[in-house]
């Protein structure tokens, strides 16, 4: 087996399970800082099971840092698995929260606009209208776009979550077996 | 499926109580450390650590009093490095804490198994900024393998537990147990754990499909020049006997990382000796002359490759190594097998073939022939003494058998040439992360691991003052070192590169040193100098004879430097050599046209 390197960055996805313990978060963190992991975004949850938190992330890399990136992720000790799903078939969404300067005469004209975007009034104001949007980045960057002549006051991004189509993911059952079995095969 | 973890983890329990006890927090750290066959500690105490202090006499542990934390965190890891247990150094919070940090550091560089116990304020105060807090674990997150704060006496036996198995398994490393004054304090009800340690996200082990074998094997066969890489990972998964068999059935040449020394003998004849930016003309110029590479538990450190673009050109790689996280991290290889080194071995072994080595091995011996190392030691004794000489002669009147424990600088690397390491564990050194003060403690700690060893520090002048008050540990503990110092006046190394690459400017490093007699017998310790080779022999006979740690204040030539060398950076094939040497120009690679290492400052690695 030769390894073929691929030498081109590109945005990678991951999917990790890590404890819901506290620190956890800071060695990730610190670990992408001491490597000089380029992290574009960064999301983590709880999820239905106690103790156990999902992180999905997003860094620019090759193939080859990617599979270091995972390597050194195995390495700390609170984190129980970790999956690269940037080629595999997959809901990536962002939410975003916008709100946007307008009054009732253009109101209807927003709204509207939100319509084309899929996204939805959450809360209106005499003078504001605060929009939800959730979606690709793509789709954001869209709406942002279409919203700024009318005068964007905030707005708030989470960080991109994303799980596979289909069956259970490699990440939740690699990381549901270390939990029931404690220490077991990757 | 990972193997059962027994075996690692329950080694040296003792016989145990099983009847629940009520135990403080200071009694339990004893008690787990006992637990886990921990007979001595280097430490210091302080306030937030006094309480297990206070406890300590209470249980079989000798501790060694230390002068600075740091030498307890080397004398941890030249315990360990000995002994290929786990080291423990205590400390207290804030300062003593962060004295620790230096050699958990380097710890970590050398993946060195130690588990550091600090001291914390109580729970109750954490994050005000209390009299000697320091939030230990943050600042150790990058150095540690792990590390814990506890604040619970409930979790400090299953904390000590878990510390001791991460730090032992796997790639080795530091751990740090941080424990509260309270958790010290407060009592709570104790049944020992037999169970494995278990640790969901934790999975050290990895093994290697037989189809992976096959194709090394394959590999191998086909090679017509290969090399073995011997690492520090050779030593630490202790598979000596195997690279013995595996050289001895391909006949196969055996080049070896500083920390990688003594993990296969050196007057094996297949051994080559140290590759990388002193090692020696033939070694590099068979590496770039290799159309295989079998490394093993080596990790393609800067000091190793020198310039990646031009690093070894023709050889497909083989990379035995336990860290899947080096694979392809500095230079790409061909065939990764992640495992045990010793396991691998043990696969591959009675599938190899031998290759068709004998030109290979001719035409390495005829580099040999033109080598810069070797001539210096063989020098007539004009009066004046090199450090070369004090090396090679240690060695023959060592027989080669001592323990030598070494700092950072020129006499590294002069010890790595000249003192030729036939057993592992026997050359113990500060590798990744070059620590100058490492020495003297580091062999204090390998004393305790090795009592019967004759240990050896071989410390420049510099690197010896930064923990010189362990002399004073040394004595009060009545442990016995000999202490070689290559005194030259100067901190060579950084003087060597002043001469090579900073126009001869010697900026910050003429040295003046106290008389390191004098300073022996301050601390009641036998104190000898040498100025000439003729007086090399009598005074490590003295040494060896005395009954108390002897310094021996070697003053060498000031201004030698250390032959050859890459610069930092350079390809590895273009070496400088020692002057009056008649040097052999390299053929000029294409990354190397506009590149003159003679000349090179800007990218120092």
């Amino acid at each position: 087996m030769t390894v073929t390197i691929e030498d081109s960055q590109k945005l990678r996805t991951f999917v990790a399970y890590v404890e819901d313990k506290p620190g956890v978060l800071n060695r990730i963190a610190s670990l992408f800082r001491r490597r000089e992991y380029n992290i574009v975004s960064l999301n983590v949850g709880r999820t239905h099971e106690d103790g156990v938190s999902r992180m999905t992330f997003q860094v620019a890399a090759d193939a080859d840092t990617s599979r270091r990136i995972e390597a050194n992720l195995y390495k700390l000790v609170n984190v129980l698995s970790v999956e690269d799903i940037t080629d595999k078939q997959a809901v990536i969404r962002d939410l975003a929260l916008i709100k946007v300067r307008v009054g009732p005469e253009r109101r209807t004209e927003v709204l509207q606009l939100c319509q084309v975007f899929r996204a939805r009034a959450v809360d209106v104001a005499p003078d504001t209208l605060t929009v939800e949007i959730t979606g690709q980045q793509g789709k954001i960057t869209g709406l942002v776009a279409a919203l700024e002549p009318f005068g964007i006051l905030e707005m708030v991004q989470s960080g991109t979550v994303a799980i596979t189509r289909g069956e259970e993911g490699d990440a939740a059952r690699s990381a549901k077996q270390s939990n029931v079995r404690g220490i077991s095969a990757a | 499926m990972a193997a059962p973890m027994n075996e690692v983890t329950n080694r040296k329990v003792a016989d145990l109580t099983v009847s629940p006890r009520t135990l403080s927090g200071a009694q339990l750290i004893w008690e787990a450390l006992v637990r886990e066959g921990v007979e001595v500690v280097f430490g210091y105490p302080g306030g937030a650590i006094m309480p297990a202090y206070d406890a300590m006499i209470q249980y079989p542990i000798r501790h060694v009093l230390v002068r600075h934390e740091q030498g307890a965190a080397h004398m941890a890891e030249g315990y360990a490095r000995a002994s290929g247990e786990v080291g423990v150094a205590v400390a207290t919070s804030g300062p003593g804490a962060t004295n620790l940090v230096t050699g958990i550091a380097n710890a970590m560089m050398d993946s060195i198994p130690i588990v550091c116990i600090t001291g914390q304020v109580s729970s109750a105060m954490i994050g005000s900024d209390a009299f000697q807090e320091v939030d230990i674990t943050g600042v150790t997150l990058p150095i540690t393998k792990h590390n814990l704060l506890v604040t619970q006496p409930e979790e400090i036996a299953p904390a000590i537990r878990q510390a001791f198995y991460i730090a032992r398994s796997g790639r080795p490393g530091p751990v740090v147990v941080d424990i509260t004054k309270d958790a010290q304090q407060k009592t709570c009800d104790y049944v020992p754990d037999n169970d494995p340690v278990r640790l969901p996200g934790y999975r050290p082990e990895y093994h290697v499909a037989a189809r992976e074998i096959e194709q090394a094997a394959e590999m191998i066969a086909a090679a017509k020049r290969p090399i073995i890489f011997c690492g520090h990972g050779v030593i630490k998964s202790s598979s000596t006997e195997q690279l013995l068999d595996l050289v001895g059935r391909t006949n196969i040449p055996v080049a070896a990382t500083l920390l990688g020394l003594g993990g296969f003998p050196a007057s094996h004849p297949r051994a080559l000796g140290m590759m990388g930016m002193h090692g020696e003309a033939w070694v590099n110029q068979a590496i770039q002359e290799a159309d295989l590479i079998i490394a093993i538990g080596m990790r393609f450190d800067d000091r190793v490759t020198g310039n990646l673009k031009t690093y070894a050109p023709q050889a497909k790689k083989i990379h035995i190594e336990l860290d899947p996280a080096e694979v392809n991290k500095n230079v790409k290889v061909d065939l990764p097998l992640v495992g045990n080194a010793r396991e691998i071995l043990g696969q591959l072994i009675p599938r190899v073939k031998a290759p068709d080595v004998k030109d290979w091995i001719a035409h390495i011996e005829d580099l040999k022939g033109e080598s810069a190392v070797l001539e210096i030691q063989h020098m007539p004794d004009n009066g004046r003494l090199f450090a070369a000489h004090v090396m090679h002669d240690l060695w023959r009147l060592t027989e080669g058998k001592s323990l030598i424990v070494t700092d950072v600088g020129q006499h590294q690397m002069w010890e790595a040439q000249y003192y030729k390491h036939d057993h592992p564990k026997k050359l113990i050194t500060s590798g990744g992360l070059g620590t100058m003060g490492f020495a003297l403690p580091a062999a204090i700690g390998a004393k305790f691991a090795c009592p019967d060893d004759d240990v050896w520090v071989v410390v420049g002048d510099g690197g010896f003052q930064m923990t010189a008050c362990e002399l004073a540990t040394a004595a009060q503990e009545g442990i016995k070192v000999n202490i070689a110092i290559i005194n030259n006046g100067y901190l060579g190394m950084v003087r060597q590169w002043q001469q090579f690459f900073f126009g001869g400017r010697y900026v910050a490093t003429p040295m003046k040193s106290p008389d390191f007699v004098k300073l022996a017998e301050a601390h009641g310790l036998k104190g000898l100098r040498v100025t000439e080779r003729a007086g090399v022999e009598a005074a490590v006979k003295a040494a060896r004879d005395s009954e108390e740690t002897c310094i021996i204040d070697f003053r060498v030539e000031q201004e030698d430097s250390v032959y050859p060398m890459v610069p930092a950076g350079a390809d590895l094939h273009a070496m400088i050599r020692r002057p009056g040497h008649a040097s052999v120009e390299p053929e000029p690679s294409e990354a190397s046209t506009n590149h003159n290492p003679i000349f090179e400052t800007g990218k120092d690695e």
